[in-house]
């Protein structure tokens, strides 16, 4: 079978990009709450002020003489992550996860110098990861130090778990792995590994990569079947959370899970791609149409969070 | 919920309006649909030839007004030394030559291009006529008077009178009345007196009939008789009733056909030839001004004109972005970069602009994997690649005109600054994806490029969008329709097919 048609696509409720955009995005999505998830400088200082934990701001670098003053202050770090704040697609971002000498050491283990950081924070001010290149300003944080559950899962960078939560309801879950191939980065486009969890669980489904299923990490070998993520009904209330603090009703909340402060908020995103679908191994349509139907809205993340757990079980819906 | 009504009724308003309006201009201004459509003409030229002995001369000629079944397209009179004005009075026309001091044999020129057209109808807004007095001799009223006697006897109308005495006067075998008649006078004047006689107001055409290279046409009378508000048309010469197609009226009624003042000898000779002229062009000239006409865009200068052409062809090329995006699933590099390289396409045509463009893409790349090393700042890496992209365009096109393609010009039409953020972007996505993203969106780009190009280059696309600018309303209205279609693209159908497989 070469070509899927689309009448069984449709009966096996997957949703489509025209459909995510008109149906969804479109509608649950006001245009002026957009800049609170596109700039995750606002997302940052939300999340703090609605008391949403994120991964500590160390600096925030606005223009090109700034760059020469962090310089100190990148020099005494071990670790940190430079992002730029209006970045898409999860350009731009460089992890610093090591110092070798004067030496930065990235997250692939290549190493680079302060002057590559620097024309890195350059091209980030002039914009050159943002939306629509327009000018940008770079935001230097804490550096996550993933959760020992993970060893092993991911090669290089942060393995994070993407939660699509439809007006407050987190109706399905992936956790990301990096791998060698995605040089790092979480996207499944990329080559990262996609694991779909069940929400009434925290428990693995299935893991793909490249939309093929996989038992286990490619580069690690570590088995993916019967992972469990710790914490997992905080994870989702946090997720859940982000629905008031971003009035959008269609979004994916990036989280990763700190050995020590627990769940993180790591990004919103007001686009979130439908990749997590086949990691899930399932639609997301009844799902979100099921929540569509809900008269009365439950009012707390936690009623939210009760209600999605009992109701999009591996099993159930 | 939102309501779609609005939506679908502005899209079937949009719809509506286009189509109507082309079908309005189409109908009323005779603009052809189709691209190339031809449409019969006749040229015809009357020659006046005189002599002139060191005289002032003032030559008239009778010119065709209004004939049934015909339109004038345009005349032009043609005599050197002469000056000439058309003068229309009671209803006639009048081509007026006139020369100071002429000497020798003259000849004068009007030539007139007019096309068949059936919806030219007879107006007569002219009061009624009335039967003129007519004067027999002696012997001649006695037979007149017999002959009517005797057509009335077999008629009950005016129509019906004519053909009678028609028959009568053609009968091969003429009676003594008819004989004594016909030895005066023609068919047409003996026809024309009698039924004055019976008091039918009639007048007495001129008529030429319209034949393929024919050279001294000779002119055809006509007798045309007024009855029920009209004028009707006998050829007495065949007896036929009615104006035959190809039969064009050249005087009609009145004072004679030609007047020469100062001149001997003077005759009017007609050839003619028929011609097959573009449709587009006649409704062009044939309705400059009229009705609808002002919506087109004919009425600008040429330059604007050209412009307009490229510019109406836009939404044709956004309407293959969208289909290609929305219901394709193609991915570009840049949303409408792909209509922007179609249309310069669409001046250098497809292989040398495909070649061009990608050549010159290539070397930016290279050339900017070198920048990149610099270290400068974003805007001005993208001017720099600006600058860069006109030395390298300048180059190509000195090398193709030193390799003898003269279109190696015609690459000067990409949009530069538009191929400085392509090559920006692609070496972007290159550091980033890798080589395989810069193929498949470069791909994409060109791909859709070409299809954008093969529809916008075809004529009738040229032509509709041109002559029909309100249909761009309904390209509007497929666009907005696009927009609202929530369905699976068809990249998805491949994207998704292994989540069905594994079920």
């Amino acid at each position: 079978m070469r070509w899927a048609s689309p009448f069984k696509l449709y009966k096996a409720g997957i949703l489509g990009m025209n459909c995510r955009n008109v149906d969804f995005i479109g509608r649950y999505n006001l245009r002026r709450f957009y800049p609170l998830v596109d700039d995750k400088l606002k997302t940052k200082l939300l999340a703090e002020e609605y008391g949403v934990a994120t991964p500590a701001l160390i600096s925030v670098v606005r223009t090109q003489h700034e760059i020469s003053h962090v310089e100190e202050r990148l020099m005494a770090l071990q670790s940190f992550a430079i992002k730029p704040s209006r970045g898409s697609g999860g350009k731009g971002i460089l992890v610093i996860t090591g110092r070798r000498d004067d030496y930065f050491v990235k997250s692939s283990g290549t190493e680079i110098t302060l002057e590559d950081i620097k024309r890195h924070l350059t091209n980030t001010l002039a914009g050159l990861y943002s939306l629509r290149g327009n000018p940008d300003v770079a935001i230097i944080e804490d550096l996550i130090e993933f959760d020992d559950t993970f060893e092993g899962y991911s090669y290089e960078g942060v393995p994070d778990i993407r939660i699509i939560v439809f007006r407050g309801y987190p109706v399905m879950a992936m956790l990301r792995l990096a791998t060698h191939s995605s040089d790092g980065k979480a996207n499944l486009h990329q080559g990262a590994v996609g694991v779909g969890l069940d929400i009434a669980t925290g428990r693995s489904l299935k893991a793909v990569q490249f939309a093929v299923p996989i038992e286990r990490h490619p580069d690690t070998g570590k088995p993916l079947i019967d992972m469990e993520i710790p914490d997992w009904e905080n994870m989702l209330l946090l997720a859940s959370r982000c629905y008031e603090m971003s009035n959008l009703g269609y979004i994916g909340t990036d989280i990763v899970l700190d050995k020590s402060r627990g769940a993180q908020l790591l990004e919103l995103n007001a686009r979130p791609g439908l990749s997590i679908q086949v990691a899930n191994g399932r639609g997301l349509l009844p799902r979100l149409r099921h929540i569509e139907r809900i008269r009365k809205p439950h009012k707390t993340a936690e009623e939210r969070v009760a209600y999605a757990m009992q109701t999009f079980s591996a099993s159930g819906l | 919920m939102v309501s779609r009504v609005p939506f679908y009724t502005t899209v079937a308003i949009l719809i509506i309006t286009g189509l109507s309006l082309a079908m309005m201009r189409h109908l009323q201004l005779g603009i052809p649909f189709w691209p190339g459509e031809q449409k019969q003409a006749w040229l015809i030229e009357a020659r006046v030839d005189f002599v002139s002995f060191d005289q002032p001369v003032l030559a008239s000629l009778k010119l065709p007004h209004n004939p049934p079944g015909f339109t004038l397209l345009n005349e032009v009179a043609a005599s050197p030394g002469y000056g000439f004005a058309i003068i229309e009075h009671d209803g006639q026309r009048r081509g007026e030559w006139s020369k100071n001091q002429a000497n020798g044999q003259q000849t004068l020129y009007y030539k007139a291009q007019l096309i068949p057209d059936k919806n030219t109808l007879e107006t007569t807004t002219e009061p009624r006529p009335l039967a003129r007095q007519v004067l027999w001799s002696d012997a001649e009223a006695i037979a007149a008077s017999d002959i009517l006697t005797q057509a009335r006897s077999k008629s009950s109308s005016a129509e019906s009178l004519t053909r009678e005495l028609l028959r009568l006067l053609r009968n091969p075998e003429p009676g003594q009345n008819t004989a004594l008649l016909l030895t005066n006078h023609s068919i047409a004047s003996a026809l024309d007196k009698l039924l004055n006689q019976a008091g039918i107001p009639t007048r007495v055409s001129v008529g030429l009939y319209l034949e393929d290279a024919r050279r001294r046409q000779g002119l055809t009378q006509m007798v045309e008789i007024y009855t029920d508000d009209r004028w009707l048309a006998f050829d007495p010469q065949t007896g036929f009733q009615g104006l035959p197609e190809n039969l064009l009226l050249w005087q009609r009624g009145g004072d004679s056909l030609l007047d020469v003042v100062g001149g001997q000898n003077s005759r009017v000779s007609f050839s003619m030839i028929e011609q097959t002229l573009p449709s587009i062009e006649l409704a062009q000239s044939q309705f400059a001004g009229q009705g609808l006409s002002w919506l087109g865009v004919h009425t600008l200068p040429i330059e604007e004109q050209s412009m307009f052409k490229l510019l109406f062809l836009l939404p044709l090329g956004a309407m293959v972005v969208v289909f290609m995006r929305i219901i394709i699933g193609l991915k570009t590099s840049g949303t409408f970069m792909p209509i922007l390289i179609a249309l310069a396409f669409l001046q250098t045509s497809l292989g040398l602009g495909l070649i061009s463009f990608i050549s010159i893409v290539a070397m930016g790349l290279i050339i900017r994997t070198w920048l990149s090393r610099l270290n400068l700042l974003l805007v001005s890496r993208i001017a720099t690649l600006v600058v860069l992209v006109v030395f390298l365009v300048s180059l190509l096109s000195l090398v193709g005109y030193q390799l003898g393609f003269s279109t190696g010009m015609t690459i000067t039409f990409f949009p530069m600054i538009i191929i400085a953020w392509t090559i920006e972007r692609m070496s972007i996505l290159w550091e980033e994806e890798g080589p395989k993203e810069v193929l498949i969106q470069g791909g994409g780009s060109l791909l859709v490029a070409v299809f954008a190009y093969l529809i916008m280059q075809l004529p009738l696309s040229g032509h509709l969008t041109f002559n029909f600018p309100e249909l761009n309303l309904v390209i509007l209205a497929v666009i907005m329709l696009m927009g609202q279609y929530t369905g699976y693209k068809l990249s998805e159908l491949r994207r998704f097919r292994a989540m069905l497989e594994q079920r």
